[in-house]
């Protein structure tokens, strides 16, 4: 089988099996919506400066992520299809596949969470160009990552905690970058083109230390 | 035997030599002294965590066991050190700046370590099966290590800093009294042997606990 199409098998095998239960979306667009609405509601009537909105927006994504990305590995462990699926595909395809799902799964999230933030806290940005930059640049090097680390904890104790535990170590640079390109846009004071720079660059390097790493993760 | 008494000898002499031989530098007044103990405990703490990713790499390649137990020595001594140059530039930073802690670049990279290194032993502990977990933490010590540059970019767009300049300034002029730079040197020579010879205690009880476990 060539490798595109193996790595679509593993994609759609996870998409089909995710919206047969939906569990991760679920568990992710649950926690991101209840905590903007925690955001919004604790801010309550007063204004607040951009440079919080963008802090606060990166939290909210970073978390949900959390909450619904490691799924991916976890299901194969707890469902016993790990080493089936070791059997059928090669390690690359795996990991591609499982990457794009997790950076599908993550952008369907934004799509619901970021007009909803925009609505209920009403951050003012110019360049919306810059904006999606940001935001798909981190979201890409964020799935990256955290499929990677997913992979790992799937075969680890105490998976849940753990996965937040390592994960953000690696993604403070990809927070830090995305925030201060987020609050820049946020202030309308000169662009996002640095961090935008830096998230690229973020992006490629965890993506190809990935894809050369999974393979330890993966096989025996 | 012998050189471990050279290394006593030595470190006591830094020490003496730190508070009575080398003198003050300006605007920086008895704080100077920090400067012969916390910046070679950054230092250790940097190589330390140097060797740890040095050995998982080579763990991946070899699949030998004594490199997986070299990787996590060294990130235990690294987390050690590491701890020791925070705390002890916290309390220069009460006293320079007038708060523990204030987000400076370097506050933030060796904070970020810590995190990194506490990571990796948490997984360590967290994965039953020898290979397994040589295996996963390797990975995670890798993919760790090539994401921390990135903060040398995106930092200093975030907070600004008043850490006291690198030791080499961009002319590459060294601005330190001759003395300051003998006792700073000595000291740095002196704390990665300290270094050394822990990592080589650590590797003989390591080994040794292996063939008793094996003979038993």
């Amino acid at each position: 089988m060539p490798w595109l199409e193996g790595v679509l098998a593993v994609f759609l095998k996870d998409w089909r099996s995710e919206f047969r239960t939906r569990y991760a979306l679920n568990a992710a667009l649950l926690f991101a919506v209840t905590t903007l609405v925690v955001v919004s509601f604790a801010i309550g009537a007063f204004g607040i400066s951009g440079d919080l909105l963008a802090a606060f927006l990166w939290v909210i994504i970073l978390f949900s992520s959390m909450a619904g990305l490691g799924q991916v590995f976890i299901k194969e462990v707890e469902s016993r299809t790990f080493t089936a699926l070791r059997l059928v595909a090669r390690p690359s395809e795996v990991w591609a596949g499982k990457f794009f799902f997790n950076l599908v799964l993550l952008l369907g999230l934004e799509v619901i969470i970021i007009p909803l933030f925009f609505i209920l806290l009403n951050p003012r940005v110019g360049d919306w160009s810059g904006f999606l930059a940001v935001l798909i640049l981190g979201s890409v090097g964020l799935a990256g990552a955290t499929t990677l680390i997913a992979a790992i904890i799937a075969q680890a104790k105490g998976k849940g905690a753990l996965l937040a535990g390592l994960s953000y170590p690696i993604l403070i640079p990809l927070l830090a970058a995305a925030t201060s390109g987020t609050r820049h846009l946020f202030h309308g004071d000169g662009g996002a083109g640095q961090e935008i720079q830096i998230l690229a660059a973020y992006a490629v390097v965890v993506i190809a230390a990935a894809f050369l790493l999974f393979e330890f993760v993966w096989s025996e | 035997m012998l050189w471990q008494l050279l290394l006593f000898v030595w470190m006591s002499l830094v020490i003496v030599a730190g508070f009575l031989y080398a003198p003050l530098a300006e605007k920086l007044y008895e704080m100077t002294r920090i400067i012969y103990f916390h910046i070679p405990m950054a230092w250790v703490a940097v190589l330390a965590f140097l060797v740890s990713t040095v050995f998982s790499i080579r763990y991946l390649m070899t699949r030998s066991w004594g490199d997986d137990v070299r990787a996590a020595i060294s990130a235990q001594l690294g987390l050690l050190f590491a701890v020791l140059a925070t705390a002890s530039g916290a309390i220069f930073a009460k006293a320079m700046w007038g708060a523990f802690w204030n987000w400076d670049p370097r506050e933030t990279s060796i904070f970020l370590l810590l995190l990194i290194y506490g990571a990796y032993l948490t997984l360590r502990s967290a994965v039953e099966g020898e290979d397994k977990r040589a295996r996963l933490a390797a990975v995670y010590n890798i993919i760790a290590f090539v994401t921390v540059p990135f903060l040398v970019f995106i930092v200093p767009r975030l907070y600004f800093s008043l850490h006291p300049g690198p030791l080499l300034n961009a002319q590459g002029r060294l601005e330190m009294h001759p003395r300051m730079l003998q006792v700073f040197l000595a000291s740095l020579a002196g704390f990665t042997v300290l270094y050394f010879w822990i990592f080589d205690l650590s590797w003989k009880v390591a080994r040794l606990k292996r063939k008793q476990e094996e003979a038993s």
